[in-house]
């Protein structure tokens, strides 16, 4: 694809594709119209020049192109088809020309974020749909075999299609549910981009945000935009020269991107404004305030520990309330946090993160945490870390 | 479009209702009605009346049961006509049971090829 092509397909393809399935009701011809209209455009643009508004004539061409197919599809069946096929011809403008392309994809984030779908499902079709990523590189993405993928996203179009989920923005009391499941599947496709490094999947994941935000502007959208910016404005101090994780405590804070920081703390100001807290706002609050800090050691603790109050509250989980004992600890109640963390053991138990943490805090009230360290250390899986907490280990009672 | 709500709990668990649940039932199936939605419904008798029929090289065998106490078992539907899925779920979940078992909600095949 030539360079002009491809950029607006990556900017377009989206908003294309949504006021496609709109119109069509029907997510495969509105891909293969697409398909056909890339390939005209291929064929064309590079003679007639790339049009002005590159997405119109994108979708005035998918557009024809997908009449076609039904026409083609329709052609032995009766009248009633083909006279339907004219309405819905005449139903939009098919001049390239004319107006703007209509946004219809806080619908289709919606349909393929709704939960009858499983989960990996919404994410692989809100990335095929909304963000135009080949099924091919989703499975890369997501360590799967491309034929998985494909069968993953044709089951998903086949629900769609036989179980009549609709096309359409949810209302009334099913709001939050709802939009919490499409920022999830955002924050998720975030973290598949931020964890093991493939920086593509994160600015998929802030631009989805953005749309979404700017189609339904509503906090907890905000609160996730400035987390994930958040995280991001600290991404130049999180590896070494070596390519290993540096923990928050030990990053180099003077490589954090402050203007990014500035910018996610207005956003999230402005959501938190609003008075209609939730778990995405707190998590972004929270990311704030480590973001603030000079150091390590000046971080406002009992502010933080605050926050995991109001978290726990709002999104009670075991990894929440270890965070809120951890914070407890730093705000200088370390044995009311090791009470706190062994009422978690049962539910933890054997999950690193866990075991790291009462280690040190046992180490840090002065009793015994040998046994703890080696816990920790044998489930945990790079060499880096396991040397890190050796080191502590030996430094313990 | 038509959609089967198929009403599951545990044999036993309707104790732990709280509330009339056969009123509940009644009231939920007058509502239904009114809108237009209801398009047929009825309870099953409960598993340790059912038989298992099985045909197998021709021949027909029958067993009692099935039994499996700890497990939701079928026990009744409605057959809903809805707008979408959305509309379904929204009266799937109104289904007394709903509150102490599972409604699994399922398309009516359409076979007009």
């Amino acid at each position: 694809m030539q360079a002009a092509l491809a950029q607006a397909y990556r900017a377009e393809s989206g908003r294309v594709l949504a006021a496609l399935i709109a119109q069509f009701r029907d997510f495969d011809l509105a891909e293969e119209a697409l398909q056909d209209a890339v390939i005209e455009a291929a064929r064309t643009w590079p003679e007639a020049g790339t049009p002005a508004n590159a997405g119109a004539w994108l979708l005035a061409v998918a557009r024809r192109r997908a009449l076609d197919r039904l026409r083609k599809a329709a052609r032995a069946k009766d009248e009633a088809v083909q006279q339907n096929l004219a309405l819905l011809a005449g139903e939009r403008p098919d001049d390239e020309a004319a107006a703007d392309i209509p946004d219809e994809r806080l619908r289709l984030i919606f349909t393929c974020c709704h939960p009858a779908l499983s989960q990996e499902a919404q994410v692989a079709l809100t990335l095929r749909t909304l963000c135009g990523l080949p099924a091919r590189e989703i499975a890369r993405a997501f360590l799967v075999p491309h034929a998985t993928m494909n069968q993953r996203l044709t089951r998903a179009k086949a629900k769609i299609r036989h179980a009549g989920i609709p096309y359409k923005v949810p209302e009334g009391p099913d709001i939050p549910a709802r939009l919490n499941a499409v920022l999830s599947v955002i924050y998720l496709i975030f973290n598949a981009g931020y964890a093991p490094r493939n920086p593509a999947l994160s600015t998929e994941a802030l631009r989805l945000c953005a749309v979404l935000h700017h189609l339904q502007p509503l906090p907890e959208t905000a609160g996730l935009w400035a987390l994930m910016e958040l995280h991001m404005a600290r991404d130049p101090a999180r590896l070494d020269a070596s390519n290993t994780l540096i923990s928050l405590k030990d990053q180099d804070r003077t490589l954090w991107d402050r203007h990014a920081i500035a910018r996610a703390k207005t956003r999230l100001l402005h959501a938190l404004a609003q008075s209609r807290p939730g778990p995405y706002q707190i998590q972004a609050a929270i990311s704030a305030l480590h973001c603030e800090a000079e150091s390590w050691a000046a971080t406002d603790w009992p502010q933080i520990l605050a926050l995991y109050d109001a978290l726990y509250a709002s999104a009670p989980s075991p990894v929440v309330a270890l965070n809120r004992a951890v914070a407890k600890a730093h705000a200088g109640a370390p044995e009311a946090a090791l009470k706190a963390l062994k009422a978690l053991e049962p539910e933890l138990t054997g999950y690193q993160p866990f075991h790291a943490a009462k280690a040190e805090l046992l180490a840090r009230c002065g009793l015994p945490a040998q046994a703890e360290y080696a816990r920790a250390i044998s489930l945990t899986t790079t060499p880096e870390e396991q040397a890190f907490l050796r080191q502590k280990q030996q430094n313990s009672p | 479009m038509q959609y089967m709500a198929l009403i599951y709990s545990t044999p036993g668990s309707e104790a732990g209702y709280e509330g009339d649940l056969l009123a509940d039932y009644g009231q939920f199936t007058q509502e239904a009605v009114a809108a237009g939605v209801f398009k047929a419904g009825e309870a099953l008798m409960p598993v340790s009346d059912a038989s298992s029929v099985r045909v197998r090289g021709g021949s027909t065998a029958v067993t009692d049961g099935p039994f499996a106490e700890t497990k939701e078992v079928l026990g009744g539907y409605y057959l809903l006509n809805c707008a979408d899925l959305d509309e379904a779920i929204k009266w799937a979940a109104k289904i007394p049971t709903a509150k102490y078992g599972t409604i699994e909600v399922r398309p009516l095949m359409v076979l007009d090829r």
